[in-house]
């Protein structure tokens, strides 16, 4: 087929507005101006390593590093409750993973608000049952629980569509072999599951890491992850030059963390969500 | 008992994901405009929100962005995707590495150097801007869904066509596009509502007195969220519900109807 020339548009598109402006923030991140001109700097990349900055991308592995382990522990074993089910069964239930997506997410962030605030619902219940109000909010804990809520789908979902595609005989032949069961979990199950639980960790990591909406809110603003440092850059700081060095340090980080997930998933076959 | 924990775990699941939906959805008839009492039912908020014009105008910009947006990026993406497939393996494998750059960089940087672009450009923040923000971050997803269905096309189909007297265009139109149709409506929903529930990139790209839902929302939540945004969310929420139910139906009936 010689249809090449139709995608012209969408090249041109790229170049603009995928291409150019990854360009500027590289140029940004590398450049000071002054009244003479432009000169070339790496002191922003140098300022990111002072304790203070090390410590919020520290907080923020450390915090989607927690998220990811907390959504693989709850997602795998609903993962195999889905796909233990029948055809029809299942398709709804995946549906009604999907289905809270559509309500508009910071909504639903908010909404948690309600329910652990210091007079929410959640409270309320304690009260009744005669125990002291405790604060759920804007700590640690409230944040892992809204990347965790947001991002559980994206955990369950792969795991899933890897587990239905399992080939039923191998499991049967494992437990002829005289195999019990955590030991075909152990050495059939969970190693053909593993490009799903690959693509499931990957698609929670990722947005975890640099999610600013969820600290913001859950978080009452006092916990600074990458995400809000580079926001604070740009918005109000007005210092470009570290929020661009910030940001290239973060587009690193995701290509990186890419490159090795890449290097599995060519092995085995992938288990993503397409 | 095996059975009853896998029935009561999926059961704390489904809770943990409906619950703050549930919770939503009900003070939305709550009359009391704080989120901490219950007051009583009423159905004013359902009234009101017609009446506000910053919740109004917000409905207005969400829609318009993601009705654009999705249908743009459609053919955009879909005659990019047909393009990429006839390129050679190296241009093909660049081209495509940077179509997934957008899907897998965070919000905040494609966000942040859209921004910077449009400075840049020294084009004004506004309408025009969050509308090619949105088209940009649409095209890959649309790309990503069409691709496959063309993988799928037998190649001969083309050929065969030209061989009958088909100019190009005419085979493209009756042969290729009805073949990846799948396709082409999948990204063509994905677009629509990852355009819908966009904050990130929307919060960086617009310009003031231009808002879609979700800087509404985030800029009332310092305050708190007036009742009238959950009476709008459920509606909204419904009618994804419905639309789906009905789409459903549709696809058994047609199913059975096969048989």
């Amino acid at each position: 087929m010689k249809l090449k020339w139709i995608s012209y548009p969408y090249i041109i598109w790229m170049v603009i507005f995928i291409l150019l402006p990854i360009f500027l923030i590289l140029f940004y991140s590398v450049t000071y101006s002054t009244n003479e001109g432009i000169g070339f700097t790496l002191e922003y990349f140098q300022r990111f390593f002072e304790p203070i900055y090390i410590n919020v991308l520290w907080r923020s592995l450390k915090l989607a590093l927690t998220s990811t382990g907390v959504c693989l522990l709850m997602g795998y074993p609903m993962a195999m409750i889905l796909a233990g089910k029948d055809i029809k069964k299942r398709n709804v239930m995946v549906l009604l993973f999907v289905i809270p997506m559509w309500m508009n997410f910071l909504l639903r962030t908010y909404a948690w608000m309600t329910l652990l605030e210091r007079n929410g619902i959640l409270n309320s219940f304690l009260g009744l049952l005669g125990l002291s109000h405790m604060d759920f909010l804007y700590n640690e804990g409230a944040v892992i629980l809204g990347m965790v809520y947001n991002f559980l789908p994206f955990m369950v979902l792969p795991i899933y569509s890897v587990l239905i595609k399992i080939d039923k005989s191998l499991i049967e032949a494992a437990g002829d072999l005289g195999a019990n069961v955590p030991t075909i979990f152990r050495k059939v199950i969970f190693p053909l599951s593993l490009p799903g639980v690959l693509s499931g960790i990957t698609m929670v990591f990722m947005p975890a890491v640099t999610t600013f909406v969820i600290p913001r809110l859950l978080g009452g603003g006092q916990f600074t992850l990458i995400g809000n440092l580079i926001e604070q850059q740009f918005l109000f700081v007005g210092d470009w030059g570290f929020g661009s060095a910030v940001s290239v340090i973060m587009l690193l980080l995701i290509l990186i963390s890419m490159g090795i997930m890449g290097k599995y998933e060519k092995e085995q076959e992938g288990g993503g969500l397409w | 008992m095996v059975r009853f924990i896998k029935r009561f775990y999926t059961f704390l699941i489904f809770l943990f994901l409906y619950a703050p939906i549930v919770v939503l959805i009900i003070f939305s008839f709550n009359s009391s405009k704080s989120r901490g009492s219950w007051d009583g039912f009423t159905l004013n908020w359902y009234v009101e929100m017609f009446q506000d014009r910053q919740i109004m105008s917000a409905l207005y910009v969400t829609l318009a962005i993601a009705v654009l947006s999705s249908i743009i990026a459609t053919i955009i993406g879909t005659a990019a995707a047909i393009g990429i497939y006839n390129m050679n393996r190296l241009n093909k494998g660049i081209v495509m590495n940077l179509t997934y750059l957008p899907v897998l960089n965070a919000d905040i940087v494609t966000g942040i150097s859209l921004m910077l672009l449009l400075i840049f450009l020294k084009l004004q923040l506004g309408f025009t801007s969050l509308l090619l923000a949105h088209i940009t971050f649409n095209i890959p997803y649309v790309i990503l869904s069409v691709m496959p269905k063309l993988k799928q096309l037998n190649k001969h189909l083309y050929e065969a066509a030209l061989d009958l007297g088909a100019s190009p265009m005419y085979a493209l139109r009756n042969i290729i596009i009805p073949e990846i149709k799948p396709g082409i409506i999948t990204g063509l929903l994905l677009a629509f509502t990852l355009s819908i529930d966009d904050f990130v990139i929307s919060f960086f790209t617009t310009g003031s007195g231009v808002a879609n839902l979700s800087i509404t929302i985030y800029s009332m939540a310092r305050r708190g969220i007036n009742p009238k945004i959950n009476a709008l969310s459920t509606i909204m929420f419904l009618s994804v519900l419905f639309l789906l139910i009905i789409v459903n139906k549709r696809m058994d009936n047609s199913k059975e109807g096969d048989n």
